[in-house]
C-alpha cells in the first residue's frame, strides 16, 4: 500500500479525502506543488505520475497505490539542474515562482505527449507523423498552466528550447 | 469533502457490486467528482475507483471502434485510427479542459460529467433545482450568458459542458452499459435528459449502472469531420457555441449526408436531426447551410444575457459545413 514518491516507497494516507497534493505538501512536507486554486483552473499543482502530466489536486492520493510520483523535488540530479529548470533560470521564466513547479513538470510531461504524437486543439494535420513544438503549438499545450505574474514570454521561450521533439531530456 | 470509504474495483462485477451500495458513486478521472465533493455538492458514501476496469480501444473487423469506458481521453484523441477516421473526435477532445486533465480522465467520466452552471456550484448562496430538485433556478433572472438555448425548461437551463460527447452525438456513438439486470446499449443521442421537470436526473443511467464501453459505428465519410468550437478565450474555456460536423459530398457537389451536433446550447449533447435532414440532397451552398442552420435553431429561446448564442450558432454551423465542404 504505497506510492512511489520521487522514487522513495511512502505509505497512502489512511483518510481517502487526502487529495495527493495535500499529501505531497501537508504529510511529506514537499512543497513544490502549489495549491493555487485546489479546483483544476490553474495548473500550478501539476505533478507527473508515471511520467504523464496531472493536476495533484484533483487526484486522490490513495488512486495512486503502486504508481509513480515525480514532483519538481525530484527533477535535479547529482549533477544539478534538470536542463529545464536551468532554462527556467537563463530565460527568466518566472517572476514570484509560485506557478513554476507546475509549469516545469507540465512542460516534461508535454514533451513525453509529443514524442507519442499526441494531438492539441491547433494540430492542422491529425495524420502526419511527428508534431512540430511551433509557437502555437507551445502555448495551447501550456494553456492548463496560468501565470498572474505574465512570465509567459520568458516560459515559453524556456521550454521552447528544452523541450522540443529533436531536445533529448534527461529522464525524470 | 464529507467522509466517504474507497475500494478499488477490479473487474465489472465487482464494481457492481461495490457500487449497488446505497449512496456510492463511481470514480473514474475524478476531474469533476472530486471538486464537487470538495464543494460538498456531491457527498458519496463511497467511492468505487473503476480506472481498472477496460480502457482498450479495439478496431473492430466492420470498421467501429469499441473504446473501454476507463480509457483516457487523451490515449482517443491519440489513437492512430481516431486520427484518422474520426478526426471529429479527435478534435473535440482536444480541445477540452487542459492537457493535464485530459491525461486523468476517463471517457466513461466525461459522458457523466455535470453542468459547469455557477448556480449549481453556489451551493451557500443560490437556488439550483439540479442541485436541490424544488428548489428554484436562480439562473433564470441571473447571469445566463452562458446557458442553455434549446430544450431548456422553466426548472433549467443549465447546459452540458462536454465537447467530447458533442463529436459522439454526431458520429452517432452507442454507449454500452451494464447492471445486476444484464447488458444493454443505446444511442449517447438518447443517454443524456432534457431538465423538464426532473433537471437532477442528468441520463437514464439506473442507480448503480455502469458504463463499460463507447462504440463508435462504422461511419466512412467521417474522415471528412471537424470540430469547432467558440469560447471566450483561445484556450482551457468551456464553449459558448461549438458544433462537430461530416459531410458526404457526391462528384456533382450534392450533399449524400451529412451528420451535425451542438455543444453549449442546451441541457445534453444536441444532435441537429432537423438541419441535417433539410441539408440531405440538396446542394453544398452557403445558403442551404445557411437555411438548415435557421430550421435547428428556430425553436431556440433566449434568456436575459444569451441571446447572442442564437445567430452564434447558425454562424458556427453554415461556417463548419463550408470548411467541411472544402477538406480535400
Amino acid at each position: 500500500m504505497t506510492i512511489s514518491i520521487n522514487g522513495s516507497p511512502v505509505a497512502i494516507p489512511d483518510d481517502p479525502r487526502v487529495s495527493l497534493l495535500e499529501f505531497l505538501r501537508e504529510h511529506l512536507h514537499l512543497f513544490g506543488a502549489k495549491k493555487g486554486c485546489n479546483q483544476g483552473a490553474c495548473g500550478a499543482c501539476t505533478v507527473l505520475l508515471d511520467d504523464e502530466r496531472i493536476l495533484s489536486c484533483l487526484t486522490l492520493a490513495v488512486q495512486c497505490e503502486g504508481r509513480s510520483v515525480t514532483t519538481v523535488e525530484g527533477l535535479a540530479s547529482q549533477e544539478g539542474l534538470h536542463p529545464l529548470q536551468q532554462a527556467f533560470i537563463e530565460h527568466d521564466g518566472f517572476q514570484c515562482g509560485y506557478c513554476t513547479p507546475g509549469q516545469i513538470c507540465s512542460a516534461i510531461g508535454m514533451a513525453g505527449e509529443l514524442k507519442r504524437g499526441v494531438p492539441s486543439h491547433v494540430t492542422r494535420d491529425l495524420v502526419a507523423d511527428g508534431i512540430e513544438l511551433s509557437h502555437d503549438e507551445l502555448r495551447e499545450r501550456m494553456s492548463g498552466n496560468l501565470c498572474r505574474c505574465g512570465a509567459y514570454n520568458g516560459i515559453a521561450s524556456a521550454i521552447a528550447t528544452t523541450c522540443g521533439p529533436d531536445v533529448e531530456r534527461s529522464p525524470a | 469533502m464529507t467522509p466517504f470509504t474507497y475500494a478499488r474495483a477490479n473487474d465489472a462485477g465487482d464494481a457492481l457490486r461495490l457500487g449497488a451500495m446505497q449512496g456510492a458513486k463511481y470514480l473514474g478521472g475524478g476531474t469533476n467528482l472530486v471538486d464537487l465533493m470538495r464543494e460538498t455538492i456531491e457527498r458519496p458514501v463511497m467511492l468505487v475507483d473503476i480506472t481498472g476496469l477496460p480502457h482498450g480501444i479495439e478496431e473492430r473487423p466492420d470498421g467501429g471502434l469499441m473504446i473501454g469506458a476507463a480509457a483516457r481521453n487523451t490515449a482517443v484523441a491519440a489513437h492512430r485510427a481516431v486520427r484518422r477516421h474520426y478526426p471529429v473526435l479527435a478534435r473535440a477532445i482536444s480541445s477540452g479542459a487542459s492537457a493535464q486533465i485530459r491525461n486523468m480522465a476517463t471517457v466513461g467520466g466525461n459522458l457523466l460529467q455535470r453542468t459547469r452552471c455557477a448556480y449549481f456550484y453556489d451551493d451557500e448562496g443560490s437556488r439550483c433545482n439540479k442541485r436541490e430538485p424544488g428548489q428554484g433556478c436562480d439562473a433564470l433572472q441571473g447571469f445566463n450568458r452562458d446557458h442553455a438555448i434549446l430544450g431548456a425548461s422553466s426548472n433549467c437551463v443549465a447546459t452540458h459542458p462536454s465537447d467530447m460527447c458533442v463529436a459522439l452525438a454526431a458520429l452517432g456513438a452507442i454507449v454500452h452499459l451494464r447492471s445486476a439486470e444484464g447488458e444493454r446499449s443505446m444511442p449517447l443521442t438518447d443517454l443524456h435528459r432534457l431538465p423538464e421537470d426532473h433537471p437532477e436526473l442528468d441520463t437514464l443511467l439506473a442507480p448503480g449502472e455502469l458504463i463499460t464501453a463507447i462504440e463508435l459505428p462504422p461511419l466512412a465519410f467521417a474522415a471528412r469531420s471537424t470540430y469547432r468550437k467558440v469560447r471566450d478565450r483561445a484556450s482551457y474555456a468551456f464553449a459558448l457555441v461549438s458544433v462537430a460536423g461530416a459531410l458526404d459530398l457526391d462528384d456533382a457537389g450534392a450533399i449524400r449526408d451529412v451528420r451535425l451536433a451542438l455543444g453549449g446550447v442546451a441541457h445534453k449533447p444536441w444532435r441537429a436531426w432537423k438541419a441535417e435532414a433539410a441539408l440531405r440532397g440538396q446542394q453544398a451552398t452557403f445558403e442551404n447551410f445557411r437555411a438548415a442552420a435557421e430550421e435547428e435553431l428556430a425553436g431556440a429561446q433566449a434568456l436575459r444575457d444569451n441571446g447572442f448564442k442564437i445567430e452564434l450558432a447558425k454562424r458556427t454551423i453554415a461556417a463548419v459545413l463550408g470548411e467541411l465542404k472544402e477538406m480535400p
